[in-house]
C-alpha cells in the first residue's frame, strides 16, 4: 500500500549529507524570506497579476533573466568547487570532496550552465528584443510563450529537487553517457531527475522555437523583407530553426534512455543487443547543434552592437546573413567530431573532420565583416563594445583550438583532455556569455528605463577577461601535458598542481567579476534618476526597438512602423517622424494556464522519478483539462482603445520634454568606493531608524 | 465592411488563424523528426535478435495490411468530414468525423491485440533490442493515435455544443492535419517494419 502511494519515496530520501542539507537550508531560507517580504509588503497579488501570469514577452524576458541569473550563480559555485578540489587533490592529499560528490558537481555544472543558464538568458533577450525589432506588438502565441517559460521553471525546480528531497544528483556527465546512465550502473534517482528536468524544459524550448519562427516569419512590420531584418533577429530566427530541428531528437533520445531505465528495454544497454554508441551518436546530434543554437543569437547581438557603436550601418550585411546561415547548416552535420575515437573508420572521421573545419570559414567571414564595420567608423568604447572586443580575443582562441581538435589524429591525442575543456569554455564563455553580457549592457536601458553603471561595469569586464585567461590558459597546457577532464585526483609526480592552482585563482577572479556585475546592477538602480534614459534611444540606435519608449509600453508600438530600409529607425530619424494616427490595439490577457500546466508537468516527472504510478496519470489528465479549457476559451484578448493609446503616448512625450537630460549634470557614474559608502550609509540609516 | 474598426478586428483574427496553421505545420515537422529518430533506431537494432525470432516469424502480414487499410480509410472519411465542416454542415461533419473516430478505435484495438499476443507468447520489449525498438516505434505511433482520438472526442463534443463557427472549423482543420500526418507515418511503419520483415 505504502509503495503504491509513495513509490520509492521514503525517509532515507531526505537530505542527509552536508551539501544537500546546506542546499536545502539555503533554498528554504530563500523561499521563506521571499515569502515573508511579499507578505509584509502585501505584494502577492501584484506579483501574480503583473508578472507570473503575464503573457507580455517583455516581462517573460525579464523573468527568464532573473531565473537564469540565479542559476548562473549556482553553476558558478559548482565551477569554483571543481577547481578547488582539483587544486588540492594531488598526491597524498585527496581534497575535500569524495569522488562521487565530485562527479555530481561537474555533472550539475555542465547541465545547469547549458540548459538552465545559457538557454534562459538567450531566450530572455530574444523575448524582449525580437518583437520590438520587427515592429510586432506581441508574439504569435502569447500563451505558448508563458507555457514555455513555466516549463523551463519546472525544469529548474526539478534539477534542484535533490537538495530538498534528497536522493542524489546525476553523476554521469552533463550528457548522461550510456551505458553509465543505465539502471545497471546508476541505480539511484539522480539520472531520473536529470531526464525529467531536460524533458520538461526541452519541450518548453521546442514550443518557444515554434513560436518565434511564427513570429519572425509572419509578424514583421510592413516593408521589412527578410533582407531588411535586423541581424539579431536573423540570428534568433536561425537559432530557432535549429531548435525545432534538433530538440525533438533530444526529447526522443532521452525518452529512450528513460524506457531503458524504467521499462527495462534494451536501446543503450550492454546486454540483449543494446547499442551504447547509438546513444552517443543521438545525443550529440542534438548536443553539437545546441552550442550553435546558443551562439547564433550572440552573433546577432554583436552585429547590432558593432554597427551602433561604430555609427555605421553594418558592412557586408548579406555576407553576415549567409555566414550565419552557413554556420547553422554545417553545424547540423558535424556531430561525429565529438567521438572520433569511436572507431568509425578513416573515411567517416575525415569527412566529419573536414566539415568541422569548414565551419571556420563562414565564422571568419562574420568576424571580418565586424572588423570592416569598425573600419573608418566613429567608435565609442562603451561597455557593449568592450564585451565585443573581449569576445573577439577569447573566441579567436576558442576557434583556433577548435580547428585543431577537428583534425582526427590530433583529436585522438586530445580527446577528453582538459585541452578540450579549455576549448569549449573559450567558445561558450567568449561567444555566448560575453554576447549575453554585451546584449544586457546594450538593451538594459530599453528594459528598465535607465542605463547601467559604466565604471563598475568596466571593472567587471576586466575581472572577467583577466580571470578567464588565468583560469583557462593553464587548462590548455594541462591538456597538452595529458591531463584528462573530470579528474578528482591525480598523481603528484607529474607537476600538474601549480597549473591547477593557477586555474583556481583565475576562477576566483571570474567570481569577483560576477560579484562586480551584481554590484553594477545594484549601483545603477541606486543612481537610476541620473542614468535615466528618457528618450528611449540612449545609444543613438539604428533599429526599431529604439524608436519606442524605455521601457516599452505593453503594446510595444502605438503605430506599427513601416520599415523601408535596413536600419529602419536610423532612416526614420534622418527623415523626421510624422504625426501618428492611433488605432485600437488588441492585447492578450494574462493567463495562469501556463503555470498550472507546468505544475502538472513537474508532477508527471516527479512521479516517474520516484515511481509513484498514480501521480503521472492524474497529472496528465490535469494537463489535458487545462489545455481544453485554454483552447476553447475565445476571450483571450482585450482591446486598448485608440484614446487610451493616445493618452499614454502623450504622457510619455511630456515626460521626455520635462526630463533633465543626463549629460547636463556633472555627477559621474558611481565608482566602487562611493558604492560602498552609499551602502554603509543606507545600513547605518536603517539601524538609526530602528532606535 | 464599412466599419473600419470592425474590419481591422476581422483582419486581426484572420492573421492569427493563419499563424496558428503555420505553427501547427512546424509542430508536425518536429514530431516527424522524433519518428525519424525512432526509424533510425529501429534500422540499427532490427538485426539484434540474439538468435530469437525475427520480424518474419512474429508479425502477421494480414493484420498489418488490414490495419493499413483501416487507417487509410479513416483518413479518407476525415477528408470528407473536413469538406462538410468547411461548408458548415454540422450533422454531416459529426457523421464523418464520427466514422473516422470509430475506424481509429478499431485500428488501435487491433494494434493492442497484436501487442498483447506478442507479450503473451513471451516476446516483450525487454526480450532484446529488436523488440524494444519495434514496440517503441509502433507504440509511439499508437500513442499518437490515442491522443488523436481523445482530441477528436473533445472537439466533436464542442462542435455538438457550440456548432460550427470559424474557430471550430479551424480546430477541426488542425485535427485533420494531425490525422493525415499519422497516416503518413503509418505508411512508413508499414513499409519499413512490416514489409521490411517479409522481404
Amino acid at each position: 500500500m505504502k509503495e503504491l502511494l509513495l513509490g520509492k519515496l521514503n525517509w532515507h530520501a531526505l537530505p542527509h549529507e552536508w551539501f544537500t542539507i546546506g542546499g536545502a537550508v539555503a533554498f528554504i531560507m530563500m523561499i521563506v524570506s521571499a515569502a515573508a517580504y511579499l507578505t509584509y509588503k502585501k505584494r502577492w497579488k501584484w506579483l501574480w497579476k503583473e508578472w507570473l501570469t503575464s503573457t507580455d514577452p517583455k516581462k517573460i524576458g525579464i523573468m527568464y533573466f532573473i531565473v537564469g541569473g540565479f542559476m548562473l550563480l549556482r553553476g558558478g559555485l559548482d565551477a569554483i568547487m571543481i577547481w578547488l578540489q582539483q587544486s588540492l587533490s594531488s598526491g597524498s592529499s585527496h581534497g575535500y570532496l569524495t569522488s562521487d560528490h565530485f562527479q555530481q558537481i561537474f555533472t550539475a555544472h555542465g547541465s545547469i550552465m547549458v540548459f538552465f543558464v545559457a538557454m534562459a538568458l538567450i531566450f530572455g533577450l530574444i523575448n524582449y528584443i525580437v518583437p520590438l525589432q520587427i515592429g510586432a506588438r506581441d508574439l504569435a502565441s502569447p500563451f505558448m510563450n508563458t507555457l514555455g517559460f513555466w516549463l523551463y521553471v519546472a525544469g529548474v525546480v526539478m534539477v534542484n529537487m535533490f537538495f530538498l528531497l534528497g536522493g542524489e544528483f546525476s553523476a554521469t556527465g552533463w550528457l548522461a553517457v550510456a551505458p553509465l546512465s543505465g539502471k545497471e550502473f546508476s541505480p539511484g534517482v539522480g539520472v531520473d531527475y536529470w531526464i525529467w528536468s531536460l524533458q520538461i524544459s526541452g519541450i518548453g524550448t521546442t514550443l518557444g522555437g515554434i513560436n518565434f519562427i511564427m513570429t519572425i516569419l509572419k509578424m514583421r512590420a510592413k516593408g521589412m523583407s527578410l533582407f531588411k531584418m535586423p541581424l539579431f533577429t536573423w540570428g534568433s530566427l536561425l537559432s530557432m530553426i535549429m531548435v525545432v530541428t534538433v530538440f525533438p531528437l533530444l526529447t526522443i533520445t532521452v525518452s529512450l534512455l528513460f524506457f531503458d531505465r524504467y521499462l527495462g528495454t534494451h536501446f543503450f544497454t550492454t546486454t540483449a543487443g543494446g547499442n551504447a554508441m547509438m546513444y552517443t551518436n543521438l545525443i550529440w546530434m542534438w548536443g553539437h547543434p545546441e552550442v550553435y543554437i546558443l551562439i547564433l543569437p550572440s552573433f546577432g547581438i554583436f552585429s547590432e552592437i558593432v554597427s551602433t557603436f561604430s555609427r555605421k550601418s553594418i558592412a557586408h550585411y548579406k555576407s553576415i546573413v549567409f555566414g550565419m546561415s552557413g554556420v547553422a547548416t554545417i553545424a547540423l552535420l558535424v556531430w561525429l567530431h565529438h567521438f572520433f575515437t569511436m572507431g568509425a573508420g578513416a573515411d567517416v572521421n575525415s569527412a566529419f573532420g573536414v566539415a568541422t573545419m569548414i565551419i571556420a570559414i563562414p565564422t571568419t567571414a562574420l568576424v571580418f565583416s565586424w572588423i570592416a564595420t569598425m573600419y573608418k567608423g566613429r567608435i565609442r568604447f562603451s561597455l557593449p563594445m568592450l564585451w565585443f572586443l573581449g569576445f573577439i580575443a577569447v573566441f579567436a582562441l576558442g576557434g583556433i583550438s577548435g580547428v585543431l581538435l577537428a583534425i582526427p589524429p590530433v583529436d585522438f591525442q586530445l580527446h577528453n583532455s582538459l585541452f578540450l575543456v579549455a576549448h569549449f569554455h573559450s567558445t561558450v564563455i567568449g561567444g555566448v556569455l560575453f554576447g549575453i553580457f554585451a546584449g544586457l549592457n546594450y538593451w538594459f536601458p530599453k528594459m528598465s528605463g535607465f542605463r547601467l553603471n559604466e565604471r563598475i561595469g568596466r571593472y567587471a569586464f576586466w575581472s572577467w577577461i583577466i580571470g578567464f585567461f588565468m583560469a583557462f590558459t593553464p587548462l590548455y597546457v594541462l591538456g597538452l601535458m595529458g591531463a584528462t577532464r573530470r579528474l578528482d585526483h591525480y598523481d603528484g609526480s607529474n607537476g600538474w598542481q601549480p597549473f591547477f592552482i593557477m586555474a583556481f585563482f583565475g576562477g576566483v577572479i571570474i567570481m569577483i567579476g560576477v560579484v562586480l556585475q551584481i554590484v553594477q546592477i545594484v549601483a545603477s538602480i541606486m543612481q537610476r534618476r541620473r542614468l535615466v534614459d528618457a528618450t528611449g534611444d540612449p545609444w543613438d540606435g539604428r533599429t526599431l526597438e529604439w524608436s519606442v519608449t524605455s521601457p516599452a509600453p505593453a503594446y510595444n508600438f502605438a503605430v506599427i512602423p513601416e520599415a523601408t530600409e535596413r536600419d529602419a529607425f536610423w532612416s526614420m530619424k534622418l527623415r523626421g517622424l510624422q504625426k501618428p494616427h492611433y488605432e485600437n490595439i488588441h492585447v492578450p490577457k494574462n493567463t495562469g494556464s501556463g503555470i498550472y500546466i507546468s505544475i502538472f508537468a513537474f508532477l508527471v516527472g516527479f512521479g516517474f522519478v520516484w515511481e509513484i504510478i498514480w501521480l503521472p496519470i492524474l497529472s496528465i489528465v490535469g494537463i489535458i483539462i487545462c489545455l481544453v479549457l485554454r483552447t476553447f476559451n475565445d476571450k483571450t484578448e482585450y482591446v486598448v482603445s485608440a484614446k487610451e493609446v493616445e493618452k499614454i503616448e502623450q504622457s510619455h512625450a511630456d515626460k521626455v520634454r520635462s526630463a533633465p537630460s543626463g549629460s547636463d549634470t556633472n555627477e559621474e557614474d558611481m565608482g566602487l568606493i562611493e558604492f560602498i559608502k552609499a551602502v554603509l550609509a543606507w545600513a547605518l540609516g536603517l539601524v538609526r531608524r530602528k532606535r | 465592411m464599412t466599419n473600419p474598426e470592425l474590419s481591422a478586428s476581422v483582419h486581426h483574427e484572420e492573421e492569427a488563424s493563419d499563424r496558428v496553421m503555420f505553427g501547427f505545420w512546424i509542430y508536425l515537422m518536429t514530431d516527424l523528426l522524433m519518428f525519424a529518430v525512432l526509424f533510425a533506431v529501429y534500422a540499427v537494432l532490427r538485426g539484434n535478435t540474439l538468435g530469437g525470432p525475427t520480424g518474419r516469424d512474429l508479425f502477421s502480414s494480414q493484420l498489418a495490411l488490414s490495419e493499413t487499410i483501416i487507417l487509410l480509410t479513416s483518413s479518407f472519411t476525415c477528408g470528407i468530414g473536413m469538406i462538410a465542416a468547411r461548408s458548415r454542415q454540422k450533422n454531416q461533419t459529426l457523421l464523418w468525423f464520427g466514422i473516422t473516430f470509430l475506424l481509429g478505435l478499431v485500428f488501435l484495438s487491433l494494434e493492442i491485440r497484436e501487442f498483447a499476443e506478442l507479450i503473451r507468447s513471451g516476446h516483450t520489449m525487454q526480450t532484446n533490442a529488436f523488440l524494444s525498438s519495434f514496440f517503441v516505434l509502433v507504440g509511439t505511433h499508437g500513442l499518437h493515435i490515442l491522443s488523436g482520438l481523445i482530441w477528436g472526442v473533445i472537439t466533436l463534443a464542442f462542435v455538438l455544443k457550440r456548432g460550427l463557427d470559424k474557430h471550430m472549423v479551424r480546430k477541426l482543420a488542425l485535427l485533420s492535419l494531425f490525422w493525415h500526418f499519422l497516416d503518413i507515418v503509418w505508411i512508413f511503419i508499414f513499409t519499413v517494419v512490416y514489409l521490411g520483415a517479409f522481404t
